[in-house]
């Protein structure tokens, strides 16, 4: 939405507009946001973690409130954070590369969104309610099971219902790539990013209900009574490891699969080449993500699993460095012979590569099972994710907001403040990370509340730290970045980057319906076709016709409210049976929604040919 | 956007500099210099790891600086248009082909090596060491089996033998790791795990947790002590004779003695083989390494332990569980325990 048009209309028409959207353009806005916010929160308080860790034997926080920081920088990170800015992106791009007005349940897709904010919302509401979730984002029992406070029931409420909304937009985002794709868009057409969306959704699609029954399991367990991890009574606790992780290790594809297809786009566009091996491109991306499913003990070395299984983990994670591979080779492969045109998009990009193969070696040296026995639960495995995480994930979303930001919002983020957000942030993060493969060899187990004196660990942690505060200055420069460029950025053309897909075909920001008429496509790359045959803009493939749009509505927010409602009716219930009022008055009210949207019609409404006809003119 | 290579450069040298600086860490904690069989398989599966990886990323980072170099953007040719190529067969072959072979490179010695250190059927043969490791929040349990000794936070191991420990906990999960001696294992509520250890040098070796167990999760640490076959024969042996009900020699002592009995921390403390292990098993005490697992073994201390061991350890099991106790009386109690010495076979004898 430009800020031109907003400025005429009162804040509380552009509230109202906002909480009833349906429009997958502004539901990316709202991941973004969200998530945007929660990406602050966690960043606040890793910083507080590297606060403690400046020094040995440090009391700046207690050991209680320690471990609630990083239970809740982990669990805050990747389910508030890196998901929804993901999920923000894929909204934006996604329905726009496939040449399709929206996604295939609009509604189902603003659901996604507000059960995302309200479970993101009601986890961090546990910080001013007797205090956070303190079992680690992993939440191992016994440990969470036994932990005193509501912190853990809020984890699997929170939890609960923000998933939901991602398995919401996962199975939504797959309806839309199967049946919406502009005529003559075949699978093997599709751009690289819309390929990856397509295979994480797969990703989330099975990963997630695996998350969904360990959080039921663990909710039972806490709040009623049953056993399921509860050794002494014929439980077993090793389960929800595994749980977990069959969750735990697709989400880290998840995290990482759309930051691929991104970072394809942008070498193909800023080398001016088409990507390189685009068919191995794909499959290396379905061979990933199948053997994510098959890797989920790698985390488990240590549990005692047995030689034979450890064996069978270790050759399988080990493998997944082939198609990985392919993947980088691929990249360079696009940029050699082209001719690179450096900006902040590309910046983040060509970081990417070296931080991410870092990444990657370590991912291979871990998945070594014998000496993961040594690099496990220390500061090496803590460097290793945050490799990936962040120099893949993160610094795959900074690139993806520098491209896509003018599609978004119709201005071209400042591009000297971008460049020294990069260098800044890029640097704090090797000073953070680089240094802690070696602390963690050096006698470090991961989330010690403090470290001895005497331990030779003093420097390495106060690197560490120092980096930190880099990162943060970072990430206060691309903030300030965003608001500059909203007040007084430059306006965005509706193909500023010379760009080879749909989405730089229609303006900038688009109309919410999209495509006026939906474009023919003619092979992979649509747009760039075009322009080599000289066409000013794509061929549509269909006449000018009225166009057939979703109605708002206020039902998903009000859906979603009534869970949330639930949740903290179901975390207090063990306290007081009063709490039962809370607990059925939310799940009615989110019932009750549903039949409504049941039994309602509603078939949306047209856009007249006339209205486009005149629009045009 | 000159100097690019300049700063990465620039990374690089600050990269190795912060490396030589920290070193390669403390003496008998560090995982880079092995001191025992399961750290010394680690360690050569993580330098054959590192020159496999190393080669792999050289060759990025070379074709990554070319690209860089070459194929900018050249000024005046905006318009150019680079040839779009599909793909290149023999290439991508060879990029598939040669990390394959890297995978079995590193795969085949891997799995080699975790049937070897997952064999744990010497534990069986004629005169094995068994040790029942037990895990509690937040500290360490040692029952020797056949040998009735009990002891707590120091393990005493003879250099050059197999231990096998049979690991289980009693709350929730912790994890054992002697960095120098041996690569960690997971000490689970519901199973027992085996595992062997083997020291090469005598010495005291730092012990960690490494499995999050609660707010005191960093100061769960323990203490292996590696010491010759003929001093561990000594040490099981005064270990196995000692009387529980010895009376101290000097009389603060004895009245620290009385205190320690008239505060019931019996019902927890154990004095010998036999008697509660909820708590530390306390023989031998005044030869440990350290108060707690973590501060300096001096009775002001301990006795400051005594009185607040919240203040301390976080969330320990045995705040609350006994009466205040004056700071007079906690001075004797950690005189009497202070004593509590009933062995000659010391941390200073494995070189402390």
């Amino acid at each position: 939405m430009s800020i031109a048009a907003t400025q005429k209309r009162s804040f509380s028409a552009i509230l109202w507009d906002y909480l009833t959207t349906v429009d997958h353009k502004k539901v990316a806005h709202l991941y973004l946001f969200g998530g945007g916010f929660f990406f602050l929160l966690g960043g606040l308080e890793a910083l507080i973690i590297r606060i403690q860790l400046i020094k040995p034997m440090n009391d700046f926080i207690s050991a209680g409130f320690y471990n609630e920081m990083f239970t809740m920088h982990g669990t805050t990170m990747i389910f508030l954070a890196a998901m929804p800015l993901i999920l923000a992106l894929m909204n934006a791009a996604m329905p726009l590369q496939i040449g399709a007005r929206d996604v295939a349940f609009p509604f189902l897709n603003a659901l996604g969104v507000w059960l995302f904010i309200f479970g993101g919302i009601l986890l961090n509401m546990s910080w001013f309610l007797g205090g956070a979730p303190d079992a680690g984002w992993t939440s191992y029992v016994p440990l969470a099971t036994d932990s005193a406070t509501h912190g853990v029931d809020f984890y699997v409420l929170g939890l609960q219902i923000a998933g939901a909304g991602t398995l919401m937009s996962g199975i939504n985002f797959l309806a839309t790539i199967i049946n919406m794709r502009a005529p003559g868009m075949t699978y093997m057409r599709m751009p690289l990013f819309t390929w990856t969306t397509f295979i994480t959704s797969v990703l989330i699609l099975f990963a997630f209900p695996a998350l969904t029954i360990g959080l039921f399991l663990l909710m039972f367990d806490r709040m009623f009574g049953s056993a399921f991890f509860n050794a002494a009574l014929g439980g077993n606790a090793i389960i929800w490891e595994h749980l977990f992780w069959i969750f735990g290790h697709p989400e880290v594809y998840i995290l990482i699969l759309p930051i691929f297809g991104i970072f394809s786009e942008i070498f193909a566009t800023f080398s001016k080449k088409r990507l390189f091996g685009y068919t191995a491109m794909v499959f290396a991306t379905m061979l990933i993500a199948f053997l994510g499913f098959m890797v989920w003990a790698h985390h488990m070395f240590t549990v005692g699993l047995g030689a034979m299984a450890n064996s069978i983990f270790a050759v399988a994670t080990m493998a997944i460095a082939v198609p990985t591979g392919i993947k980088i080779f691929n990249w360079l492969a696009t940029m050699w012979g082209g001719s690179i045109k450096i900006n902040s998009a590309m910046l983040w990009s060509l970081g990417f590569i070296p931080t991410f193969t870092i990444g990657g070696m370590t991912g291979v040296m871990l998945g070594s099972a014998v000496a993961d026995y040594q690099y496990h639960d220390t500061y090496f495995v803590v460097a290793h994710f945050h490799y990936v995480i962040v120099g893949g994930t993160v610094f795959g979303i900074f690139a993806g907001l520098h491209y896509w930001w003018p599609k978004m919002f119709g201005r071209i983020l400042n591009e000297t403040l971008g460049k020294w957000t990069f260098w800044v942030f890029f640097f704090g993060f090797h000073f953070t990370f680089f240094v802690q493969h070696f602390l963690g060899l050096m006698g470090m187990p991961r989330r010690y509340w403090v470290f001895l004196n005497d331990q030779e660990l003093d420097l390495g942690n106060f690197i560490s730290t120092i980096g930190a505060f880099l990162m943060g200055v970072g990430v206060i420069m691309f903030l300030w970045n965003v608001i500059a460029t909203a007040v007084k950025g430059e306006k965005a053309e509706a193909d500023p980057w010379d760009g080879r897909t749909l989405e730089w075909s229609i303006p900038s920001p688009p109309p919410f319906y999209n495509f006026k008429q939906v474009p023919l496509v003619r092979g992979l790359d649509a747009l760039w076709i075009e322009k080599t045959e000289g066409n000013k803009q794509m061929t549509p493939g269909e006449p000018l016709d009225d166009i057939h749009m979703p109605n708002g509505s206020i039902l998903p927010f009000i859906m979603s409210l009534g869970f949330f409602i639930a949740g903290i009716g179901f975390i207090y219930q063990v306290d007081h049976k009063l709490w039962y009022i809370v607990l059925y008055g939310g799940m009615a009210l989110a019932l009750g929604t549903m039949v409504v949207r049941s039994l309602k019609d509603d078939l949306g409404f047209y856009v007249k040919k006339e209205e486009l006809e005149r629009e045009a003119k | 956007m000159k100097g690019w290579m300049g700063k990465f450069r620039a990374l690089f040298i600050l990269g190795v500099l912060a490396l030589v600086l920290t070193g390669c860490g403390k003496e008998n904690l560090t995982a880079f210099v092995p001191k025992g069989y399961g750290a010394e398989s680690s360690m050569k599966l993580i330098i054959l790891s590192i020159v496999v990886m190393t080669f792999v990323f050289l060759s990025v980072m070379i074709i990554y600086t070319i690209v860089l170099f070459r194929f900018r953007e050249k000024k005046g040719q905006e318009d150019y248009i680079p040839k779009q190529v599909e793909g290149n067969k023999t290439l991508e072959t060879i990029w598939t082909v040669i990390p394959i072979i890297l995978v079995f490179v590193l795969a085949i010695p891997t799995v080699i090596a975790t049937f070897d250190l997952a064999d744990v059927s010497g534990a069986a043969e004629e005169g094995a060491i068994s040790v029942d490791v037990t895990g509690n929040q937040y500290w360490w349990h040692f029952e020797y089996q056949g040998e009735e000794i009990q002891t707590s936070q120091d393990m005493y191991i003879p250099v050059g033998e197999k231990v096998y420990l049979n690991m289980i906990s009693s709350d929730v999960i912790h994890s054992f790791w002697v960095p120098t001696i041996a690569g960690k294992m997971d000490v689970n509520v519901e199973n027992t795990n085996q595992m062997y250890i083997e020291a090469y040098e005598e010495g005291v070796y730092w012990g960690k947790c490494a499995e999050l167990c609660g707010p005191s999760h960093s100061l769960m640490d323990f203490k292996v002590v590696a010491v010759s076959p003929e001093e561990y024969e000594q040490w099981v042996a005064d270990m196995q004779s000692v009387d529980p009900e010895e009376e101290p020699q000097d009389a603060v002592a004895v009245e620290g003695k009385e205190l320690f009995e008239a505060n019931n921390c019996m019902t927890c403390h154990a004095i010998g083989s036999t008697g509660s292990n909820v708590a530390p098993n306390l023989t031998n005490f005044g030869n440990r390494t350290k108060v707690a697992g973590f501060m300096e073994m001096t009775p002001e201390n301990l006795a400051d332990w005594i009185q607040d061991p919240e203040k301390f350890k976080p969330g320990n099991n045995m705040t609350g569980t006994y009466p205040d106790v004056s700071k007079e009386d906690a001075e004797k109690i950690a005189e009497y325990l202070m004593q509590l010495k009933h062995t000659e076979i010391t941390p200073d004898v494995a070189g402390n």
